[in-house]
């Protein structure tokens, strides 16, 4: 079967790149179909930011629990934790957010298909796309944008099993709780799993092969992120190689060379957390004028590959792997090829991380490390949450925000903080460098009072000589 | 790569000026930031230099040529490893400036710039440039830039597109904005300051400061009244000299014997004066029409009154009926009502004359916008001591000079000099007013 007219675009994927392509797509007035393998809102929303926030929300009641008395509450009895309904609320919560992708698709009419796709022919400008599924057919559109995503990172000789050793996958639907585990891996994932489950009360250790942990963050931030694990209880070994495993009935071994020596760890479960691959294979890509390097599909910055009338979003184009990341730039795809004017290429100190760890850190732009290596004169601002009236108040008050301004121009070059609800934080920040406010926009800026947000002002205060609170 | 050379504004507003003179010819090389051209406007004269280094393949604009509109092309640049004639023939879909007042430079140029005459009033051709367009650069050596403004006058950029703009001395007012409704962002003043020396300042501009205030109904009354009178009434001026001293005594004696209140001002007498005029020579009072000429045997002089935002003309109706004191009256409690905003409709409608009178701020003598759609207005300058010839010799005598524009239309030269003339003697023997 073969579609009378052919689509403007045609998506493959429907992930937070896919869907949002094609509803802005929709939006433009063109026709658009979608392909879709397996859920609609892809990992993002299935398998990972979405579950794994319900499960550490379930973390952090639990944690919550521990510090009653602190407010003067005391609670009787026993507290048990229910792994399965922790694991079946987090389902429910991921089948909620997927029916509503479905549901926005169809009311921007998007026409959406399940199954595999893969690029056959182009001809005279129009895509012929097969798709294999519950009904074979053909697709023809004019233009083709791959939203493929990614999947985890296997390494030689260190690969997941799915009952011992594990991918992210495994990790967020356990029938039971282990009573130990090894994180190796320390990026947002890693350290998510291992909050998450040392806050269930399994002995967590954490094996990373860098220097240091988070290694993408600002490296004060990772240090005090590494010292508020260490004070939870969470063991954590940096530059460490991981050799192999050895799996025994009850539990796996791991071989680590420390500091030059091997050393076994041993515990029940292993999560693998090293890093994702692009899903770039079976696309038919191998007939086109795609380039790959080490299986991301490289794109210019509209996301136009260099194969005419094929595009690429999201994980599939490359680090940083994050769903808002895709999102912006389905949006950036679609309207470039709508021909619509003042596009601007995203700029990658622009976009946002959070890693929802407890304690939490978010991110934007150039680190202190980076900015000075790229040449910058910076003025950095840093203020705890210790001197923060409404985080003393919430019995919540460690960490820091931590600002970064170019000296010459007033430029907000990077904010990194840690502490609580630093996720939610962090837009401040990122609508500030989209409006390329200074220093003194953000100074003049009137923040709430008692807010959390209130370290942030006094962090860019710090930054000039004129904190108020600390 | 050809690169054509585009005619630049020199301020946001310009749409098109003069290329008075080039400074090269075709074959020269010229480096980036030789100066290869003067363009004048109204307002100066800049130089443009080129942006890049090459050879001129072609002058498509003749030295002298006027109304050249903005980025039309003026020459053609030939880059690295290209010849003229390869660099002429990618320009060949370029259209050129249109060309008014001076002759194209040389006949094989002619073909390659086809559709001038269509051209002609094309203000913004958007035929598809070729691979580049450089804006030259301008240096300015004698006038300041202008800012780019928007409506209201304000230029939208990021607070850290104007902080990088004013560390370099850029000129944000040519900056082209590309982030949401325009606004200057950093990216763009990046760009600005990557692409060369066009829009910077060679020392930092002053801020200036800019007022825009929306027209009101007596601005744009007075605007389209004005404008109209002056593009439609063929306006021609007669000036004389009064001597007053016989005026002023009598003025004096007048206001001596008046009752109490009651002050006579040498305007009042003016109107007195020109009404006795108008009665006398009643031609000058009418209306120009398509059909014809209307005339008027009531003489409605009108007085310009100042006021806050403009000014207004009541009417002082039938003036040759009144005396001077009710003339002193009117006048005063028109004059009083415009200013405080109370005058009723009728009080400043119709009119078959108009009196301006400057002379209050030592104006000696000025040339006055008819009034539409009277036929002519006096323009009235200050009453002040002058020597003059008296019987052969130099004497003191207190003068006045007024001047009448007439509109030709209805008022012939001889007329408007004859109604002067009685004007005249009105004034200088003020006796005859009192007939």
């Amino acid at each position: 079967m073969t579609q009378s007219a052919p689509f403007d675009i045609f998506v493959i994927g429907g992930g937070p790149g896919g869907y949002v392509a094609a509803i802005r797509a929709s939006q433009l007035g063109m026709r658009v179909g979608l392909v879709e393998s397996e859920h609609l809102g892809g990992i993002c929303l299935n398998w990972g930011c979405i579950p794994t926030k319900a499960l550490l929300r379930a973390a952090e009641l639990r944690h919550n629990l521990n510090h009653l008395s602190e407010y003067g509450i005391t609670v009787e009895g026993n507290v048990s934790i229910d792994v399965e309904k922790v694991v079946s609320r987090s389902r429910k919560v991921a089948g909620k957010l997927s029916g509503g992708v479905a549901h926005l698709l169809k009311k921007n009419k998007v026409t959406v298909i399940e199954g595999r796709a893969k690029l056959a022919a182009q001809e005279e400008g129009i895509w012929l796309v097969d798709i294999e599924g519950k009904l074979a057919q053909a697709v023809q559109a004019k233009h083709v944008i791959i939203a493929t995503g990614a999947r985890a990172r296997q390494l030689a000789g260190l690969e997941t099993d799915g009952v011992q050793i594990l991918s992210y996958k495994e990790a967020m639907v356990p029938k039971t709780m282990p009573k130990s585990l090894i994180v190796v891996g320390s990026g947002a994932i890693g350290v998510e799993f291992a909050s998450f489950y040392k806050d269930m009360g399994v002995e967590v250790t954490i094996i990373e092969a860098m220097g240091r942990i988070l290694n993408a963050e600002d490296a004060e931030i990772s240090a005090l992120a590494h010292k508020a694990f260490e004070k939870r209880g969470i063991t954590i070994h940096t530059s460490a190689q991981l050799r192999g495993f050895e799996k025994t009935k009850n539990s796996v071994n791991a071989t680590v060379t420390l500091r030059g020596k091997q050393e076994i760890i041993s515990s029940e479960q292993v999560i693998m957390a090293v890093g994702i691959v692009g899903n770039s294979e079976g696309l038919g890509l191998e007939h086109t004028k795609v380039k790959l390097n080490k299986g991301h599909i490289e794109t210019n910055s509209q996301m136009a590959t260099a194969e005419p009338g094929l595009y690429a979003i999201g994980d599939v184009t490359g680090a940083p792997w994050l769903a808002h990341k895709a999102s912006h730039e389905g949006i950036l795809c679609v309207e470039a090829i709508a021909g619509l004017k003042n596009l601007h290429p995203i700029k990658p100190d622009a976009v946002p991380g959070c890693t929802y760890c407890r304690p939490q850190i978010a991110s934007v732009g150039l680190s202190e490390e980076q900015a000075k290596a790229q040449g910058y004169k910076i003025k950095v601002g840093k203020f705890p949450f210790l001197g923060n009236g409404k985080a003393i108040a919430l019995g919540d008050d460690e960490g820091l925000v931590k600002t970064i301004f170019d000296e010459k121009t007033g430029a907000l070059l990077g904010a990194h903080m840690l502490g609580p609800e630093v996720t939610e934080l962090i837009q401040g920040y990122v609508v500030a460098q989209t409006l390329e406010t200074t220093e003194a926009e953000l100074m003049q800026t009137i923040f709430p009072h008692p807010t959390l947000s209130e370290a942030m002002h006094e962090s860019v205060l710090d930054a000039y000589q004129r904190a108020i609170h600390f | 790569m050809a690169v054509s050379v585009l005619m630049p504004a020199l301020s946001p507003t310009m749409t098109e000026g003069t290329l008075s003179r080039w400074l090269v010819k075709e074959g020269d090389n010229v480096t980036s930031g030789d100066v290869i051209a003067e363009i004048e406007t109204d307002k100066a004269t800049m130089e443009v230099e080129a942006l890049e280094d090459g050879v001129i393949a072609g002058l498509m604009v003749a030295e002298g040529t006027q109304n050249v509109v903005v980025n039309a092309v003026i020459a053609i640049l030939a880059e690295d490893g290209e010849t003229i004639e390869q660099a002429l023939k990618v320009e060949t879909a370029v259209p050129a400036a249109p060309q008014l007042s001076a002759p194209k430079k040389s006949a094989s140029q002619t073909e390659s710039v086809p559709a001038m005459a269509e051209l002609k009033s094309e203000k913004t051709p958007t035929i598809a440039l070729p691979e580049k367009n450089i804006f030259p650069s301008i240096s300015s050596p004698s006038a300041s830039p202008t800012s780019a403004l928007s409506e209201s006058g304000r230029i939208f950029a990021s607070p850290l597109a104007r902080r990088i703009a004013s560390n370099a001395g850029l000129n944000l007012a040519n900056v082209e904005g590309t982030g949401p409704h325009g606004r200057i962002i950093r990216a763009d003043v990046e760009d600005a300051l990557a692409a060369g020396p066009v829009n910077q300042l060679t020392t930092a501009a002053a801020p200036s400061e800019e007022r825009f205030v929306p027209h009101s109904a007596m601005r744009r009354v007075i605007a389209e009244r004005l404008q109209h009178s002056k593009q439609i009434a063929p306006h021609f001026y007669l000036t004389v000299d009064c001597e007053i001293d016989a005026l002023l005594t009598a003025r004096q004696a007048l206001n001596e014997a008046a009752a109490e209140g009651v002050k006579i001002s040498v305007n009042d007498m003016v109107i007195k004066a020109a009404a006795a005029a108008l009665m006398q020579v009643p031609d000058v009072n009418g209306y120009f029409e398509e059909e014809g000429c209307r005339y008027f045997s009531a003489v409605d002089i009108c007085m310009a009154v100042a006021v806050e935002g403009g000014l207004v003309t009541p009417v002082i109706h039938n003036a040759q009926q009144l005396g001077l004191t009710d003339i002193s009256a009117k006048t005063s409690d028109l004059a009083s009502r415009a200013r405080s905003g109370t005058l009723e409709p009728f009080e400043y409608a119709g009119g078959g004359f108009t009196i301006s009178n400057l002379g209050m701020y030592g104006i000696r003598e000025f040339a006055a916008v008819i009034n539409p759609p009277q036929s002519a207005i006096l323009a009235v300058g200050a009453g002040e001591q002058r020597p003059v010839v008296k019987n052969g010799e130099l004497a003191v005598a207190t003068v006045m000079s007024v001047t009448l524009s007439a509109d030709h239309r209805i008022v012939d030269g001889a007329l408007g000099a004859r109604w002067l003339q009685i004007f005249k003697q009105a004034i200088e023997q003020p006796v005859t007013m009192l007939l």
